[in-house]
């Protein structure tokens, strides 16, 4: 303690308080006040850099869902719009089918109508010719038959016979 | 509980071993000194020689040919107030032969020190070998004032040239020096600064903090340097540091730091009074603390160093010189590396302990929510 | 009387063995949990410290 008293010297007290007041006013003033500042910008900046950067990629992701549904509602759509047509197909198809079958069941019918009537009409038409036909073989037989007497009047016994049968 | 007892107890066995053991060399040494009260050793010489070392000086000393008598190096310039300024150079004292004569005083230069005398230059001493001639007001350029100046020179290139490379713009990083610098103004502030002041209240303090972190921190290292300055050594260099931190104490502190001195809250009446001279006594014990702890960590760091390298001169005999080199080397050397963690853990520390004190005077306490 | 290099070395002796205490604890206290170990280191160094201030003043003093 006795040594270290001893040691003790008022100049370099002096001196050293003014060297440090000096350090710490102009030091202060130039060189610590800017750095700290500058430091403390600094890392501002990278804060907001990062922050921005996080904002970003949440942006990012929130496209990135929006498109993935878009893309999803688009192909759920595009789905049922396949299966719409293909039930709008499925069902002109029957349609037209039954359609057909209907047309064709139709035409049918008319045809065998058509031949049903040809067919009545021709064997009416047949029918027709045959009794002409049968009269003038008839008139025909009749007229030489009826060049006699005894053979009208036999024709006549024969047919009341038969009426008689009847 | 058992095995606290038990390292007691081989505690106190180390003490006793300790004491043995040391008792016969400090009556041996005692021999030592009465023997060589003539002629000074080789132990002496080197002893006086690190004593010397860890003064301030007058002289700025590189080399020094004892035989020969004739020391390398420059004087520096004394300044002395005493009925009128003073200005002279200090080699008129041609190393404390000679006494200077100013205006009609005479001035004598013994052990670092000058004081006043008369013309035939006696010092007249009382029992403890202690000179009790006056002494003038000594404002001299001494070494360790170099030392200071020179420092301050390095910080004011190094920041300023830092600060320059911000001027351009935050993100502008610095090159060369600025890069190692960075990391340790971050340090100072991220390490010390905001965790014991908080970050309210740190940025008014930075600017001390940081000046006196790296005006420790550049004493400390150019003290490691073959120029042989000892500052930081010095008690006038820490208790003015010290005095410092304590004044920014005792002006920033706030309601709540003189409450917990004179009227801790909390605590019962008798209690308080009781508390007050302690805490008072607390308040000056911890600038005290700063003081020595700077001041004995460097002294104690040259000593040793000084000492390692002595071994080439110690046991040149006994080792050879090549030997003794080697050895000194060595050790001096691991020393060395352990003086430049020392260099940086004492600024930090001196820094860090300085920041806590300001934290706790400055610091808004929230004694409901703890009491 | 004593000299005064026995209580120097009494008081190296007590620092040391309180440093080696703080280091102890405080080495147990990273191992327990390493990622505290900046925090500890802090508060080992602070403790480190002021027991260093005492140690050098009892030196100083006793000088």
């Amino acid at each position: 303690m006795e040594k270290l008293i001893e040691q003790f010297s008022y100049g370099l007290f002096f001196w050293q308080l003014i060297i440090l007041l000096i350090v710490v006013v102009l030091l202060g003033k130039f060189a610590w006040k800017p750095i700290v500042n500058a430091l403390e910008e600094r890392e501002e900046g990278i804060s907001s850099a990062l922050a921005q950067a996080e904002k970003a990629r949440l942006e990012m992701s929130r496209l990135v869902n929006e498109n993935d549904q878009l893309l999803k509602d688009a192909r759920a759509e595009r789905d049922i719009i396949l299966k719409e047509a293909k039930e709008l197909k499925d069902k002109i198809v029957v349609e037209a089918k039954n359609q057909a079958q209907i047309e064709g069941a139709k035409l049918i019918e008319l045809a065998k109508k058509e031949i049903n009537d040809q067919k009545l009409k021709a064997l009416a038409e047949v029918k027709g010719q045959v009794s002409t036909l049968s009269l003038e073989i008839a008139r025909a037989v009749l007229t030489k038959e009826f060049e006699n007497q005894g053979k009208q009047d036999e024709l006549v016994a024969d047919l009341l016979k038969d009426v008689k049968l009847n | 509980m058992s095995q606290n007892m038990v390292s007691l107890k081989r505690t106190l066995k180390y003490f006793a071993v300790i004491l043995l053991s040391v008792a016969p060399f400090l009556s041996k040494a005692e021999q030592a000194h009465d023997a060589s009260a003539a002629a000074p050793t080789e132990s002496e010489k080197i002893s006086a020689h690190i004593d010397h070392h860890l003064q301030d000086d007058y002289y700025f000393t590189f080399f020094a040919d004892e035989e020969a008598d004739v020391k390398y190096g420059f004087s520096l310039p004394v300044i002395l107030i005493d009925n009128g300024l003073k200005v002279f150079m200090a080699s008129e004292f041609d190393y404390g032969k000679k006494t200077v004569e100013k205006d009609g005083q005479f001035y004598a230069l013994s052990h670092g020190k000058i004081y006043k005398t008369d013309a035939a230059g006696t010092l007249s001493y009382d029992d403890h070998h202690h000179i009790t001639n006056a002494k003038p007001l000594d404002f001299s350029i001494t070494k360790n004032v170099v030392g200071l100046l020179l420092t301050a020179v390095i910080l004011f290139v190094l920041f300023i040239g830092l600060a320059k490379t911000y001027k351009k713009g935050a993100n502008n990083l610095p090159k060369g020096a600025g890069r190692a610098l960075e990391p340790l103004v971050l340090f100072v502030r991220d390490e010390m600064a905001i965790p014991n002041i908080g970050l309210s209240k740190y940025k008014q303090f930075m600017p001390y903090l940081l000046s006196i972190f790296f005006l420790i921190l550049v004493l400390n290292l150019i003290g490691l340097t073959p120029l042989g300055f000892n500052v930081t050594g010095n008690i006038s260099v820490t208790l003015c540091l010290a005095l410092f931190t304590f004044f920014i104490i005792q002006f920033k502190a706030n309601k709540d730091y003189w409450k917990h001195i004179f009227w801790m809250p909390g605590v019962p009446v008798p209690m308080k009074i009781v508390l007050a001279p302690i805490e008072v006594l607390g308040m000056f014990t911890k600038p005290f603390s700063l003081m020595l702890r700077l001041f004995a960590n460097i002294t104690a760091g040259h000593s040793v160093v000084m000492g390692l390298i002595a071994i080439v001169y110690l046991f040149k005999t006994d080792l050879t010189v090549g030997g003794s080199v080697g050895v000194s080397m060595i050790l001096t050397l691991f020393i060395m590396f352990i003086e430049l963690l020392v260099a940086f853990l004492q600024a930090f520390i001196f820094t860090m302990m300085s920041s806590l004190f300001i934290g706790m005077a400055v610091q808004d306490h929230h004694d409901e929510d703890h009491h | 009387m004593i000299p005064s290099i026995v209580g120097a070395g009494l008081i190296v002796i007590g620092g040391g063995l309180g440093l080696g205490k703080i280091g102890s604890s405080a080495m147990e206290a990273i191992a327990r949990q390493p990622e505290a170990a900046s925090k500890i280191q802090t508060a080992m160094i602070i403790i480190g410290a002021l027991l260093e201030g005492l140690a050098f003043g009892a030196l100083i003093l006793g000088k």
